[in-house]
């Protein structure tokens, strides 16, 4: 069995490591970036099968990098879990108009994110 | 001639009187007044100017002094010929100004003010009763020499019940005809025509006996002339500056005199009368002066010595036994002397219930808080009751007098009287100027003097001057004596009263008017009356109309608005019978659209604007005045309107900056909560995702188990230090916060802060500098507040500061009560474009793991300084960043907080 690879785009070291436990606990492989316009260009030149990608980030924020792989042919169908603390209609309904496949609140079960990430990418 | 056939005489005379007056009274009312009106009546009543004084006294006049008697008709003369000017304009003014009387007249003119019309009226008074009570006398006298049988007479020889029943039948005369009706005008038609049948007799009588006497007992006139020659006296002698004196006088008589200002001014119905009298009267004078001198030579010649020679005109035709001739004289002294009382009487009495009885009367009702109710009867029973009273100070002034006086004398006494109002009436005429303190002054100095150096000396030495007054002076200082004021000894007393007098009131007059300032209603009037032709004429009704309805229906429609005036417009039209817009201009039809634009703009402008557009009248001062008053009132409204809107929009700007600042508010209560939000899961996502972890501990290694604990520890500390912030912000921003004022070294402070702020990054090596003698200061502040604030500067620097060797520069410094301290590191500042944030909640300006903090440090810092009376504030420049914190260094128990309003 190919390890599926999932890209973490948190700048919350404590959380993404909580993030990373989990998944690769479950069998992902787990790349982590805490800053948007790196983890752009590793999206370009390695595609991961999934992105978790949080909504605050200190230079770009999450609806901007979804905006941007929605853009281009490599990432167009890349399945995209949102993760935001903040939880606001607004920006639930915003992500979904940009695209985004699932949508959670911080804080989260981690089994959810697991089985979430699991249907992405089984669908 | 008996008493009783004279007095039938006299009654038949007053009786052709009355049914004269009553014919012309009819014939006014039913307007028939044609005849009335003719400039020819307006001259003949112009002779009420030749009194009993003129008619008897002229003569003894010649029979004294010569030629001098001709300078009492040389001034009228000069004036009607020569000053014509200042007549017609008088007699315009008067009539359009509805005077009633001199006083009026002055008083109108100095601004309405009454205190004028009873200086004016008490002077005219005083001037008037001796010349009434010499009419009174000279009747009287008449009646005693042209009675035989006096001493069987009912009166038995007292002249002075002559002179009462003369007087009361006077009276009677005067007020059933001088007060038939309150006309506007004060125009009395019977007594005009009265007066004028009088000047007839008067003249036909004085003819009658000159030809008598020249051609019937002289042989015609050069044997008058020679008997003159013959005659003429050493005094006769015509001295030139008293001629030019009286000339002066007399001259002044005519315009002022009450009686003449009635005749001339008051009952004038049309200036153009004056045309003719300029020629027509001095020709009556000279007629009336013709035959003067002859009778006095003749008198003179033929009379026997001790002749009073005043009374030469009816003794001489007497003493010659031509008895019809005589009596024609003496009813001609009788119409001269009846025709001056009623005329001067009425006047007179106009005055007096005008400018004293009725003020009084309505002062006293108006004190008694009564209503004035109808003032019709009682101005007239007022009227009535002054001409009995101006008869009965005639008649006194005869009994107390006692006829002494020479007849001329008195006439001159009370010319030079009036010539008082002279300086004031011409100022009225020709002089804006002039004011009413300058006239009051002028008056009243003009006729103080005349009092002193010539009414009160003319009752004789020691009548009411004392007679040391008279010799001496007043109090002793001969430059006051009454006949030779400031030593001037040259003139005899009539001149040098009328000198003294006149320049002192025309001085006073005219520095009074110079200092001054007239009340607006002062130069209204003055303009009114001094610019009178400039006037269109009283009656403001639209004569000669020459505007186009095209140009006045543009006009109207920016006054009362489009429709509006369209549709009165065309209902204008509609009435003439016309289709469309566009009226016929008639009178009718702009008298209507005044009256329509006066109800938006007021009369004044509205009549102003037509005439304007109407190219017709010329827009008067009075007009210009009313236009002022109006637009003054217009605009106080709409200032008081804009002030009002201006209030609108200030209260609706200051709604919509309450409403702004509550969207603001709103938005940021938003993104605080999203922030909050945002806080608060942030730490309790790690939280909770590695408690669940842990909840599956076996699989975990005991490192990791200790990792995962550990970070949930931090997580739990950070989320309560967020939340005690939050709560700190909370207090502070709603100055709720207990501050804990107390003595304090700023110095320890500073140390306290130093060490406490250690426990930040405590591996980094972080250079303090420090210059402890400023910083020893003594502080009366909440010390534990400002050592929140150091700490959390410092603990930043700690953090944030990018040099490799960090240093931090500690700087004091004091300015007045206030503490200045400057915290500058050695990094790379804070980006311009940053520096407005850092204050604000969350403004983080790195990701808050590396900085450890929820981003509300600054924020709460400023909000302690501010708590403190002080502030803090970020200083770009200083080579890294640099934070200025100031404060009181006294800070009174409860400062203000500065933005407590907001």
């Amino acid at each position: 069995m190919v390890q599926k690879r999932v890209l973490v785009i948190e700048d919350e070291p404590n959380i993404s490591e909580a993030i990373r436990f989990i998944l690769t606990r479950n069998g992902w492989q787990v790349d982590v970036e805490a800053d948007g316009f790196a983890a752009l260009a590793r999206l370009r030149s390695a595609p991961p099968d999934a992105l978790i990608l949080d909504l605050m980030l200190p230079d770009m924020d999450g609806f901007e990098i979804l905006r941007n792989l929605r853009a281009e042919a490599p990432t167009r169908d890349l399945p995209v879990l949102m993760l935001t603390a903040k939880g606001q209609v607004a920006d639930r309904d915003l992500a979904a108009k940009l695209g985004v496949t699932r949508f959670m609140t911080k804080p989260f079960a981690n089994a959810e994110v697991v089985s979430a990430l699991h249907d992405m990418v089984a669908s | 001639m008996s008493f009783n056939l004279l007095v039938l005489t006299c009654l038949g005379y007053v009786a052709l009187l009355f049914a004269v007056a009553s014919l012309a009274e009819r014939s006014a009312e039913e307007g028939r007044a044609g005849w009335l009106r003719s400039p020819l009546v307006y001259t003949l009543s112009l002779s009420v100017y030749c009194t009993a004084w003129t008619f008897y006294g002229a003569v003894g006049y010649a029979a004294r002094s010569g030629l001098e008697f001709m300078t009492i008709y040389l001034g009228p003369t000069l004036v009607f010929v020569g000053w014509w000017v200042i007549l017609r304009k008088l007699v315009r003014i008067g009539r359009e100004n509805r005077v009633t009387s001199i006083a009026d007249f002055i008083s109108s003119r100095y601004g309405k003010s009454n205190l004028l019309g009873v200086i004016v009226t008490l002077l005219c008074i005083s001037a008037g009763t001796p010349y009434i009570a010499l009419q009174l006398q000279s009747i009287a006298q008449s009646f005693t020499v042209f009675v035989t049988d006096m001493d069987s007479a009912p009166v038995a020889g007292d002249r002075t019940l002559i002179a009462l029943w003369v007087a009361i039948g006077l009276a009677f005369f005067t007020i059933v005809f001088g007060t038939r009706n309150l006309d506007a005008n004060e125009q009395h038609h019977g007594v005009v025509t009265a007066i004028a049948l009088e000047a007839v007799v008067k003249l036909v009588a004085l003819l009658a006996v000159g030809i008598f006497v020249v051609w019937g007992v002289a042989g015609g006139p050069a044997d008058v002339m020679a008997r003159i020659d013959a005659q003429a006296l050493p005094e006769w002698q015509i001295q030139p500056g008293r001629w030019t004196g009286l000339i002066l006088l007399s001259a002044i008589a005519i315009i002022c005199l009450p009686r003449m200002f009635q005749v001339l001014v008051v009952e004038n119905v049309n200036d153009k009368h004056l045309a003719t009298a300029s020629w027509a009267f001095p020709t009556y004078l000279f007629a009336i002066s013709l035959f003067v001198l002859p009778i006095a030579t003749l008198g003179m010649e033929l009379m026997p010595t001790g002749s009073n020679p005043d009374m030469f005109v009816m003794t001489l035709p007497l003493h010659l036994g031509r008895d019809d001739l005589a009596l024609l004289a003496f009813l001609g002294g009788f119409s001269a002397a009846t025709s001056m009382v009623i005329v001067a009487s009425l006047a007179l009495a106009t005055m007096v219930s005008n400018h004293i009885v009725v003020p009084l009367w309505l002062r006293l009702r108006a004190a008694q808080g009564q209503d004035t109710g109808d003032m019709r009867l009682l101005v007239l029973n007022v009227r009535r009751l002054s001409i009995s009273i101006v008869l009965g100070l005639g008649y006194l002034y005869y009994i107390m007098s006692g006829g002494s006086e020479a007849l001329a004398a008195i006439g001159l006494i009370a010319f030079v009287g009036v010539a008082q109002i002279l300086p004031a009436l011409l100022g009225a005429l020709f002089w804006r100027g002039a004011s009413r303190t300058g006239a009051a002054l002028g008056l009243s100095a003009g006729a103080a003097l005349w009092a002193y150096t010539l009414l009160l000396p003319s009752f004789g030495a020691g009548v009411i001057l004392p007679a040391s007054v008279m010799t001496d002076g007043l109090l002793g200082l001969p430059w006051l004596r009454p006949y030779s004021l400031f030593g001037l000894t040259t003139l005899d007393p009539l001149l040098h009263a009328l000198f003294w007098s006149l320049l002192v009131n025309v001085l006073t007059f005219c520095i009074g008017s110079f200092l001054s300032f007239p009340s607006p209603i002062e130069r209204v009037q003055g303009a009114l009356f001094v610019n009178i032709y400039e006037r269109p004429g009283p009656a403001r009704s639209w004569s000669r109309p020459m505007a186009q309805a095209e140009d006045l229906l543009p006009m109207a429609q920016r006054i009362i608005g489009a429709k509006p005036a369209q549709g009165f417009f065309q209902e204008q039209a509609g009435r003439q019978g016309k289709a469309g817009f566009l009226p016929d201009i008639t009178p009718e039809f702009l008298e209507a659209l005044e009256l329509k634009l006066a109800g938006s703009v007021g009369a004044a402008t509205a009549h102003a604007m037509i005439a304007q557009s109407a190219g017709t009248a010329v827009v008067s001062v009075e007009d210009l005045m009313a236009v002022a008053s109006e637009t003054a009132q217009i605009m106080e409204y709409s200032s008081q309107l804009e002030a009002q809107s201006e209030e609108l929009s200030r209260t609706a700007r200051k709604l919509r900056e309450a409403n702004d600042k509550l969207r603001k508010l709103s938005v940021q209560k938003d993104a605080f909560l999203s922030q909050i939000s945002h806080e608060l899961r942030t730490p309790m996502t790690s939280i909770r995702a590695f408690s669940e972890i842990m909840m599956d501990a076996d699989s975990l290694s005991p490192e990791e188990q200790a990792h995962f604990a550990q970070v949930i520890h931090d997580e739990s500390i950070r989320l309560t230090r967020l939340l005690d912030d939050l709560l700190d912000l909370s207090v502070l921003e709603h100055g709720q916060v207990q501050l804990d004022i107390g003595p304090a070294n700023l110095r320890k402070l500073i140390d306290q802060a130093v060490t406490s702020s250690k426990s930040v990054q405590a591996d980094r090596h972080f250079r303090i500098l420090r210059s402890s003698d400023e910083e020893e200061v003594m502080l009366t502040t909440d010390a534990g507040r400002l050592t929140q604030v150091f700490i959390n500067i410092l603990s930043n620097a700690r953090k944030y500061c990018t040099s490799d060797a960090p240093e931090m520069y500690i700087q004091v410094r004091q300015a007045q009560d206030m503490v200045e301290i400057d915290f500058t590191d050695n990094g790379a500042g804070i980006p311009t474009e940053s520096q407005s944030l850092i204050f604000e909640k969350f403004a983080r300006l790195t990701d808050s793991m590396h900085a450890g903090g929820a981003g509300l440090g600054l924020a709460i810092c400023r909000e302690i300084m501010q708590n403190l009376g002080g502030d803090i504030i970020y200083v770009p420049g200083q080579g890294g960043a640099s934070f200025r914190v100031s404060f009181p260094r006294v800070l009174a128990a409860r400062a203000p907080r500065r933005e407590a309003a907001e």
